[in-house]
C-alpha cells in the first residue's frame, strides 16, 4: 500500500473519483507525464454513469445499457497502460473522506479502504476532486415503501446486478435522466406505465439558442423518446406522483397534474397501477470534500450548490482542482471534457519540462457549449417551490431518522427555525446514516430556505463524507487536525 | 420470449451460488451484491426501521442512502448495495439498530 510516501516522493496529482471526469483527467495527466494516484470509492473504474456488470456476471454486451460506451472503453484501456506503465497508482475500494494540507505545497487524503475499513493515508502536490453528484428526492406519503427506488438506483442495480426493482415500473420525478431510466428499464424487460415528469418541456422554449448550440444533446433526447414510443410509454408532463399505495410494497401511484410552481390541481388525481417507482429530480452536486477545504460554492440554475470554477477547473483554493458533477450539473460529454482540461491546466502548473500548456481551443469551446445546455436544462427542470403541497404531515421526510413532515412544519411555525441547521437540531432530521444526503433538498425547502434566499446556495455542509471507523479518527497525527 | 437484463447484454455469469436469506435459499450470480441477489428474487424489503418498524430495502442503490442495511454472517448494518453476495452467506432481516442479539 502506497500509504506512506514522503512528501519528496509525492506524486504530481491526487484525483478523487474514477468517474468520467476523473477518468479522463487522470488519463489526460499521465499522458502529459504526470505520476498520478487516482482513488475511488467503487470497484471498477467508470462512476455511476458508465457503471457495469462485474466481471462475474459474465455480461458479452454491457454496451447495450449504455449510450457513449466507446468514450469510457478508451479511457479504460488508458488506465490500464499507464497502469502498467507505473505512471498512475489506481486504487478502487478507496473512499476518501478528509483532504488537509500537508505542508511543502503537498496534500494529505485520507481513505478508508476495502471492506475491511482499513485506513489509508496519500499525499500529492495537486488534488483533482472529481467526486460527482447524488440524486435529489422530494418526498411524496408513501416514498418509504419498498418498490419506490430512486431512479438512479434502478439505473445502477440494473446496470450493476442486472435486476430491476418490479415488472410495471413506474419512472417518475424530473429531468432528462428520467428518459435514460424509463428506457433502459423498458429495454431490458420491464414495463413502464408512465414516465410522469413534473417540468413542462416548455421550460426549455427559453432557452433555444443552448439547444439549438447542442444538436447532439437533442438527439440524444430523441433516440430515447423514440424508443419509449416505440414500447408504448406514455410521457406525461406537468405531472407528479403526488402518494404511493401498498401495504409491504408498492402496488399502485396516484399521479397528478401541477400548475405551475409544482402544486397538485385538485380533481386531477388518478391511480396507476405498478409494483415499483423509479424516482428522482435531478442530481446534486458532491461537495464535502471540497467544502472541507474551504471552496467558495455558487448557487446553480437547478438550484443546487456548485463549486465555484476558473477557466482552468480551479477553485478557489489553490492546489485544489474539480471537473464534473460538483461544478455544476452536466452529463458525462461535459465531465469528459472537464477532466481533459483540468488535465492540461495541472500539467501546465506543475514543474517545468513536462508536456502540457493550455488546454485546447476545441475543447473549451465544446465545454463552453455543454455548460449552457446544462444551466438551460437545470432551469427548465428546477423544482417549483408548490412540491411540499403533496406532502402529508405524517409523511416522512427523514427517511432514516422517521421525522415527519409535520414536526418539520412545527419546528418552523411554532419554533421559529428558520433555516435547515436549526430544523435539523430541533427535529433530528438528517442527523441520521445519510447525513441529510435524501432529505437535504426537502428540509431545506420546508425551512423556506428556497434556493434563491440560500446565500451562494450554501450547501449541506458534512464534516466527514462517510462514516469513518473511531479508529481511523483516533490515530489521526494531531497535526492533521 | 420476454426481455430480461440478462437478455440485453447476453452471456452468462462465470458461476453461480447459493446463499440464505431468514433461512430461504435464494441463487445469487458472480459479481452481484447481496442487494441484487434479493431484488433479482423479488425481495425488496429486508430490514425494518427502529421507530416505526417499517420495512425497508434499497433505495439509492449505490451506498448513499443507507436504507438497505442488512445483517450479513452475523454482522449487522452491512450495506446490502455494496456489499458483494459470496457464496453460502447467510443474511437476515435486520430489525431496527441490528444490536438485537449482541446484548449491548
Ligand atoms: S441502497 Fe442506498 S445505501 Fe444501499
Amino acid at each position: 500500500m502506497p500509504s506512506s510516501a514522503s512528501d519528496a516522493a509525492a506524486p504530481d496529482l491526487a484525483v478523487v473519483g474514477a468517474g468520467p471526469a476523473g477518468l479522463a483527467a487522470a488519463v489526460t495527466a499521465a499522458g502529459l507525464g504526470l505520476r498520478v494516484v487516482l482513488l475511488d470509492a467503487g470497484e471498477r473504474p467508470g462512476g455511476q454513469y458508465y457503471r457495469h456488470p462485474a466481471p462475474g456476471l459474465g455480461a458479452d454486451r454491457p454496451e447495450a445499457l449504455h449510450h457513449g460506451w466507446a468514450a469510457f472503453a478508451s479511457r479504460e484501456a488508458g488506465l490500464r497502460a499507464h497502469v502498467e506503465a507505473g505512471r498512475i497508482t489506481y486504487l478502487p475500494g478507496h473512499h476518501v473522506w478528509t483532504v488537509v494540507p500537508g505542508g511543502g505545497g503537498v496534500w494529505t487524503l485520507h481513505a478508508v479502504a476495502g471492506p475491511e475499513e482499513e485506513a489509508a493515508t496519500l499525499h500529492a502536490r495537486a488534488v483533482l476532486l472529481a467526486t460527482g453528484s447524488y440524486e435529489r428526492q422530494l418526498p411524496f406519503p408513501g416514498w418509504t415503501l419498498p418498490g419506490v427506488v430512486g431512479a438512479g438506483g434502478a439505473q445502477a442495480m440494473l446496470k450493476g446486478g442486472l435486476v430491476l426493482p418490479g415488472e410495471r415500473v413506474v419512472v417518475a420525478g424530473s429531468g432528462p435522466l428520467l428518459l435514460a431510466v424509463a428506457g433502459s428499464l423498458a429495454a431490458a424487460g420491464a414495463r413502464v406505465p408512465a414516465v410522469v415528469e413534473a417540468a413542462g418541456y416548455s421550460g426549455y422554449a427559453g432557452h433555444v439558442p443552448a439547444l439549438l448550440r447542442n444538436p447532439g444533446k437533442l438527439a440524444e433526447a430523441a433516440t430515447y423518446g423514440s424508443a419509449l414510443l416505440h414500447r408504448h410509454v406514455r410521457l406525461l408532463t406537468r405531472h407528479a406522483v403526488t402518494e404511493a399505495h401498498g401495504t409491504g410494497r408498492v402496488e399502485a401511484v396516484t399521479v397528478a397534474r401541477l400548475d405551475r410552481d409544482w402544486r397538485p390541481v385538485p380533481g386531477t388525481a388518478r391511480r396507476i397501477p405498478c409494483d415499483a417507482v423509479a424516482v428522482g429530480h435531478g442530481l446534486v452536486p458532491q461537495l464535502e470534500l471540497a467544502t472541507g477545504l474551504g471552496c467558495a460554492t455558487r448557487s446553480s440554475a437547478d438550484g443546487t450548490a456548485a463549486l465555484v470554477l476558473d477557466a482552468e477547473q480551479r477553485t478557489s483554493v489553490p492546489g485544489i482542482w474539480s471537473a464534473g458533477e460538483t461544478g455544476g450539473i452536466g452529463g458525462a460529454q461535459l465531465a469528459l471534457l472537464e477532466g481533459e482540461i483540468a488535465a492540461h491546466a495541472i500539467a501546465a502548473h506543475a514543474a517545468a519540462g513536462r508536456a502540457g500548456g493550455p488546454a485546447p481551443a476545441a475543447l473549451v469551446r465544446r465545454r463552453a457549449r455543454l455548460r449552457a445546455f446544462a444551466e438551460a436544462m437545470g432551469a427548465a427542470h428546477r423544482p417549483g417551490d408548490g412540491w411540499t403541497g403533496w406532502l402529508r404531515d405524517d409523511t416522512d421526510v427523514c427517511r432514516c431518522e422517521e421525522v415527519p413532515a409535520g414536526r418539520i412544519r412545527e419546528a418552523v411555525a411554532d419554533l421559529g427555525a428558520r433555516d435547515a441547521r436549526t430544523v435539523k437540531l430541533l427535529t433530528r432530521c438528517g442527523m441520521g446514516w445519510c447525513q441529510g444526503r435524501m432529505c437535504g433538498p426537502a428540509v431545506a425547502a420546508l425551512a423556506g430556505e428556497s434556493a434563491a434566499a440560500s446565500p451562494g446556495g450554501a450547501p449541506d455542509r458534512r464534516p466527514l463524507s462517510c462514516p469513518v471507523p473511531l479508529r481511523h479518527l483516533a490515530e489521526l497525527p494531531p497535526a492533521d487536525g | 420470449m420476454s426481455r430480461t437484463p440478462r437478455t440485453l447484454v447476453g452471456g452468462a455469469p462465470t458461476a453461480t451460488y447459493v446463499l440464505r436469506f431468514d433461512g430461504r435459499e435464494l441463487t445469487a450470480q458472480a459479481g452481484q451484491s447481496i442487494a441484487a441477489v434479493l431484488w433479482g428474487a423479488g425481495i425488496l424489503a429486508w430490514r425494518t426501521t427502529r421507530e416505526g418498524g417499517a420495512p425497508r430495502g434499497a433505495f439509492c442503490g449505490i451506498g448513499s442512502c443507507y436504507d438497505c442495511l442488512v445483517t450479513v454472517n452475523g454482522r449487522p448494518n452491512q450495506r446490502a448495495c455494496l456489499v458483494p453476495a459470496r457464496p453460502g452467506d447467510r443474511v437476515t432481516t435486520q430489525e431496527g439498530t441490528g444490536h438485537a442479539e449482541l446484548g449491548v
